[in-house]
């Protein structure tokens, strides 16, 4: 059927860009690597919308497209599952990701990297495509594990920086205990249903519900908890919640177009995605409900905090994403699955925006990260100061724009919500609005709005970026403005991508909320226990329709805080500069806590990385050196070049040895067989 | 006299008939040909075996024909082999033409006759349903192999490995031959169909019979090149001509493993128990002397000629689990075959590439055939270098390349069969041989050159060695038609 060829195109097309930009990196021009990067990935984004159009015609399809192994009784296949979820994720993908190409044709422009660059992002949008359109366990991890791989690549783009190495290195190892959970849950939902295809195992899981397992001791443990658990361990490395969120404000030092496509938009909502594509696993356990909604809580509202103190300003909206990623894994929690979609979507079109519309800040700045130093940048940016701003109120939940709809529909999900924990986490997201408000503004104030303060020689602030030297890496990329200089406005390819995602940004919520929310659009794709978990359908009793929730939003709580956190801001930082920094000397403790982001890394390396190092070490020495290299290795290889050179004498050149030889064989044979026969 | 003289049905045997007209035409052609290069000579060759790609592929209707008197056989696997074979042939060709070119010696239209004559030899073998017909092609294919080792006559080496390979062969084509004359003294009958036959009636000798499969063996063995029957190998692939390595370590692989499956199964199927045990034992050997010897070496034809040895020991491994317990059983029988048929043809592409490579790196008065000579290819190309790291890892039987898909259907085969010892030895063994083929992988990327001159190879090899590489990551990849082809040959002539 032509559609299946459709399916094959969406992923095959930026892989095959990824792969001239790739192979050919040293001998193409830049405008080759750039062309061919955006064409399949632009080819990609107009067949997920043909996709996306029969989709909605009714059209689904879950079918394998090549076979890769056959070992025993299991099947390791490719296959597509193609539905509203797949589609609602590809269009998201696709979309973002073609932004992000155009977008880094500026940012990038002086960068010797190019070609790598765009290599590595089509690789990504490829393998991204991969992990959603999967339908089978298989394909998600080979999708999972690319996307993490092309993270960690990116992460070092730069790769002279001692900062970016320790940064990829710290999002590799943090992922891989992420992805021990995750395949520990692949390998339970194998060895228990005995299939990888989703299908099979959505079917299988109802009667695995009442099974027990013993793990250790003779603690009974539900199997669906644990594998859910298990599961969602893998999203919480993938989706930087609390514990394994460090890697994610590091992830920072990789140039700022990933930063938006791979640790805002894309890669790091896959864990959202996953659980919501395992809605009928997770709807089986209340208990890992729970667990999934308290991280989540914690994630949105400690990691808000963190965001007030920043003064990078690729930082503040990185630990933005951490705490929205918190709001969508409390909608999960919530059993609200199409909610946390939702938000996934919204957050993708803003927060890409706000990313990127930071990037051409530091274009702007000449490379200077640091908000202290800029002020007053309205003037010099206009596109991207209007495209900031409306990204900002999209954030904070301004009715009637795209992360309004979305934000409040997880918080009176949660209110609605049941479960143990739901009450602490309706708190967290309620005071993450405020919190949420406070510091997109502070960070906006300070950018966009009063005094100038760029220009002027401020090493001493230096203390994120500044020290960083990447002189070997790109030779143009001087920080900062030089005394007198002033920002300009960035080219076309930078700013047209921030108005293409403003203008979702502002409308897609309130275009989508009726059909995603509480049409028929994730039937058959998500699956509610509406019994066990009601919430949905509460919430869909409190809806009349998009614009009567915009305006009702007027009169209630969130949008008070909202509004709270955006005027304490403008005081603080507009009107009494001085107030914070009182504020700051009073409550030492709390700001070093938070300085330290509550000691997250230092707890890490001491006890991980020094654990590991000291195992390591131990290993090393005892087992390694002596045992493995003296006896095993070394022992078995000096073996083996001793029997060589033995049978190399054999070989004498003489032609009557080798005749003797086969004679001798001859006569072997003989002698064996004949006397047997 | 010439009464009950029937013309027999010649369209079976069509390729056969035209290669050998073409041959002899050819042989005149080349007399007139004033051309240095040869190049009339050279494109008729190609065109040749282009015509007998073609004349199989339209005359195959996929049914089992005798001809001949039941001398001659035309199935599926006949067919199959044979188009592998003409690719085989022809891409070995190519490489060589810039190398003979280059060597003053060597320059002659003959080297394209003999290997015509040698192709026409492997051709008789593949198809042959007698054993006097199995023996005429096989001394056809040899006494063409013994020229072309030996046409470099100025070189002490080469001319030293025709010799020894000659002496060799001729003891070799003795065994077969005698054991032969004991199975036609058992049966009463040298047509491989009706050996199967008068077997399966009883009353036959078995004493005379497992005398005669000792003597079959031994011959098979040495033309497959296993251990003890392998001596031979080090010194012709080292000695000859690389061209002509090339050739002998290709193609001729194709053909051995069909007169293997055409006298051993189709004949002496009865006796699978006794020659499966003789065969493990030649397996492992092979594997263990082939793998061992080759990391000593410094000479990369030597190496690889080990690796052959090891490499064909691995494949008897899929022949020998066919049979369990003396029940055939046909699923089983057919799953064994065919790994080992799809071990021999990826084995051939690997090896025509791995040889190819040398060729490619060779230019007059330097031959590149030490691993000295591989240091820093990644510096010198690093294209070239990317596609020897495909065809050594291939070798190894890295995943995902067709060396991996072929050593694992060998061994599914032979877990199935219940021989898991064996197994574990071929990987055991497989680990060692991976050692040598990492070394030029290490040697190419990590040491500095030797010699930094750029590659002046012609386009044609070149694009041809990618081409070759490519392929083999490919099936690597798609293993799946391969298989499929090679099981559906085989279902019919079981």
């Amino acid at each position: 059927m032509e559609m299946q060829k459709l399916y094959l195109l969406v992923p095959l097309a930026p892989l095959f860009g990824a792969m001239i930009a790739g192979l050919f990196c040293r001998v193409i021009p830049r405008w080759v690597a750039h062309t061919a990067t955006i064409a399949g990935v632009a080819v990609a984004f107009i067949a997920s919308v043909i996709i996306f159009k029969d989709v909605l015609a009714g059209h689904t399809y879950n079918g394998p497209v090549y076979t890769w192994l056959t070992s025993g009784d299991y099947t390791f296949e490719v296959g597509f599952l193609i539905d509203t979820l797949t589609t609602t994720m590809m269009l998201v993908v696709t979309f973002v990701s073609l932004m992000v190409h155009i977008y880094t044709i500026g940012y990038m422009h002086d960068d010797p990297g190019y070609n790598r660059f765009f290599s590595y992002i089509s690789l990504f949008t490829f393998s991204m495509l991969m992990l959603v359109m999967s339908n089978n366990f298989m394909q998600l991890f080979f999708g999972w594990e690319a996307v993490g791989l092309v993270s960690y690549l990116l992460i070092g783009f730069w790769y002279t920086r001692p900062t970016a190495i320790f940064a990829n290195m710290k999002a590799f190892l943090v992922n891989r205990v992420g992805d021990f959970g995750f395949i520990l849950g692949i390998g339970l939902v194998l060895t228990y249903t005995g299939s990888l295809d989703y299908a099979t195992v959505f079917k299988k899981a109802p009667d695995l519900a009442s099974i027990s397992i013993n793990i250790w001791g003779t603690a009974e443990w539900s199997l669906m908890t644990v594998t859910c658990i298990c599961l969602f361990i893998g999203a919480m490395g993938k989706s930087a919640q609390v514990p394994l969120h460090v890697w994610l404000p590091d992830s920072m030092e990789g140039p700022t177009p990933i930063s938006a496509l791979i640790h805002a938009a894309t890669m790091v909502t896959a864990g959202i995605f996953m659980v919501s594509r395992m809605s009928p696993l997770f709807e089986l356990s209340t208990t890992a409900l729970s667990v999934v909604l308290v991280i989540g809580a914690i994630t949105a509202l400690f990691m808000g905090f963190l965001g007030i103190i920043q003064n990078d300003i690729k930082r503040v909206v990185a630990y933005s994403t951490l705490s929205q990623l918190g709001y969508m894994t409390v909608a999960l929690g919530a059993s609200a699955y199409s909610v946390a979609i939702f938000h996934l979507m919204t957050h993708a079109f803003f927060k890409a925006l706000l990313f990127l519309g930071a990037g051409s800040v530091i274009i702007g700045m000449h490379h200077d990260q640091d908000i202290r130093n800029m002020g007053g940048l309205r003037k010099y940016m206009p596109i991207t100061w209007i495209t900031s701003l409306v990204g900002s109120l999209a954030l904070i939940g301004t009715p009637f724009l795209s992360g309004f709809y979305s934000k409040d529909s997880i918080i009176e999900a949660v209110q609605l919500s049941h479960i143990p924990g739901a009450g602490f986490a309706y708190f967290a997201v309620l005071a993450g609005v405020f919190v949420t408000a406070f510091y997109s503004f502070r960070m906006y104030f300070l950018v966009f709005h009063g005094e100038e303060r760029f220009g002027k020689d401020h090493d001493e602030h230096h203390d994120h970026h500044g020290d960083h030297d990447d002189e070997e890496v790109s030779v143009d990329h001087h920080h900062g403005l030089a005394p007198g200089q002033k920002p300009h406005e960035t080219p076309w390819v930078v700013w047209l991508p921030l108005v293409l995602l403003a203008i979702p940004s502002v409308a897609i919520g309130y275009i989508a909320i009726e059909p995603m929310l509480y049409g028929d659009y994730f039937k058959g794709a998500i699956h509610i226990d509406h019994h066990a978990h009601g919430s949905m359908e509460h919430l869909a009793e409190h809806f009349h329709g998009a614009a009567a929730m915009g305006v009702h939003a007027l009169t209630t709580l969130p949008f008070f805080l909202a509004f709270a956190g955006v005027a304490l801001s403008w005081f603080f930082y507009m009107k009494r500069p001085d107030i914070p920094a009182a504020i700051q000397k009073k409550v030492m403790p709390i700001y070093t806590l938070l300085e330290n982001k509550y000691y997250f890394d230092k707890f890490n390396e001491a006890v991980f990385a020094g654990g590991a190092r000291l195992l390591g070490k131990g290993l090393w020495k005892g087992g390694d050196v002596a045992v493995i290299d003296g006896v095993i290795v070394n022992g078995s290889a000096k073996l083996v070049g001793m029997i060589s050179s033995i049978t190399r004498l054999f070989q004498t050149g003489y032609v009557y040895h080798y005749a003797f030889t086969m004679i001798i064989g001859l006569f072997v044979l003989m002698t064996l067989w004949i006397n047997r026969a | 006299m010439f009464d009950n003289f029937v013309v027999p049905d010649l369209l079976p045997a069509a390729p056969e008939l035209f290669l050998a007209a073409m041959a002899c035409v050819l042989l005149l052609v080349d007399l007139l040909v004033k051309d240095q290069r040869r190049t009339v000579t050279f494109a008729l060759t190609q065109l040749t075996l282009v015509g007998c790609f073609i004349i199989q592929f339209a005359t195959s209707n996929g049914q089992i024909a005798y001809t001949f008197s039941n001398m001659f056989v035309d199935d599926l696997m006949a067919d199959l082999l044979k188009l592998f074979l003409y690719m085989t042939v022809i891409m070995v060709l190519f490489y060589s033409r810039g190398y003979i070119i280059e060597r003053e010696a060597m320059n002659k239209g003959e080297y394209y006759i003999l290997a015509l004559f040698a192709t026409l030899g492997m051709m008789v073998m593949i198809s042959a349903n007698h054993f006097l017909t199995v023996y005429l092609g096989l001394e056809l294919l040899s006494l063409s192999l013994y020229a072309m080792v030996a046409m470099n006559r100025d070189s002490v080496v080469s001319t030293e490995a025709a010799m020894k390979y000659f002496v060799l062969g001729a003891l070799a084509s003795g065994l077969l031959l005698y054991g032969m004359s004991m199975i036609y003294g058992a049966t009463g009958t040298l047509e491989i169909t009706g050996v199967a036959e008068r077997i399966a009636m009883g009353g036959v000798n078995k004493t005379v019979l497992v005398f005669g499969l000792v003597f079959l063996v031994a011959g098979l063995a040495f033309k497959l090149g296993v251990v003890p029957f392998h001596m031979w190998i080090p010194d012709v692939y080292h000695g000859a001509p690389t061209a002509v390595t090339l050739f002998i370590g290709s193609a001729p692989k194709l053909a051995a493993f069909a007169i293997t499956m055409r006298m051993l199964v189709n004949g002496l199927l009865a006796l699978a128990v006794d020659w499966q045990a003789m065969l493990i034992i030649l397996a492992v050997l092979s594997m263990a002397i082939g793998n061992l010897a080759a990391i000593a070496q410094t000479n990369l034809k030597r190496m690889l000629a080990y690796s052959a040895i090891s490499h064909m020991g691995f494949m008897l491994l899929g022949i020998v689990s066919g049979v369990v317990g003396g029940r055939v059983d046909p699923n089983l029988v057919l799953n064994a075959y065919s790994s080992s048929m799809f071990y021999v043809v990826a084995y051939v592409l690997m090896s025509a590439g791995s040889f190819g490579m040398i060729l490619l790196l060779a230019r007059a008065g330097f031959e590149s055939d030490n691993l000295e000579d591989f240091k820093g290819l990644n510096k010198r190309s690093p294209w070239f270098a990317g596609m020897m790291l495909m065809l050594m890892f291939s070798m190894a039987g890295i995943p995902f390349f067709v060396g991996f898909f072929a050593k694992f259907a060998v061994l599914q085969a032979v877990v199935i069969s219940g021989y898991v010892w064996l197994a574990v030895v071929a990987v055991a063994f497989s680990l060692v041989g991976a050692f040598y083929y990492l070394r030029v992988v290490k040697l190419m990327y990590f040491d500095q050159p030797t010699d930094a001159s750029p590659i002046s190879a012609p386009m044609d090899t070149r694009i041809l060695v990618s081409a070759n590489a490519l392929v083999v990551a490919l099936l690597g990849l798609f293993p799946g038609d391969l298989v499929h082809l090679c099981t559906l040959a085989l279902a019919q002539s079981l």
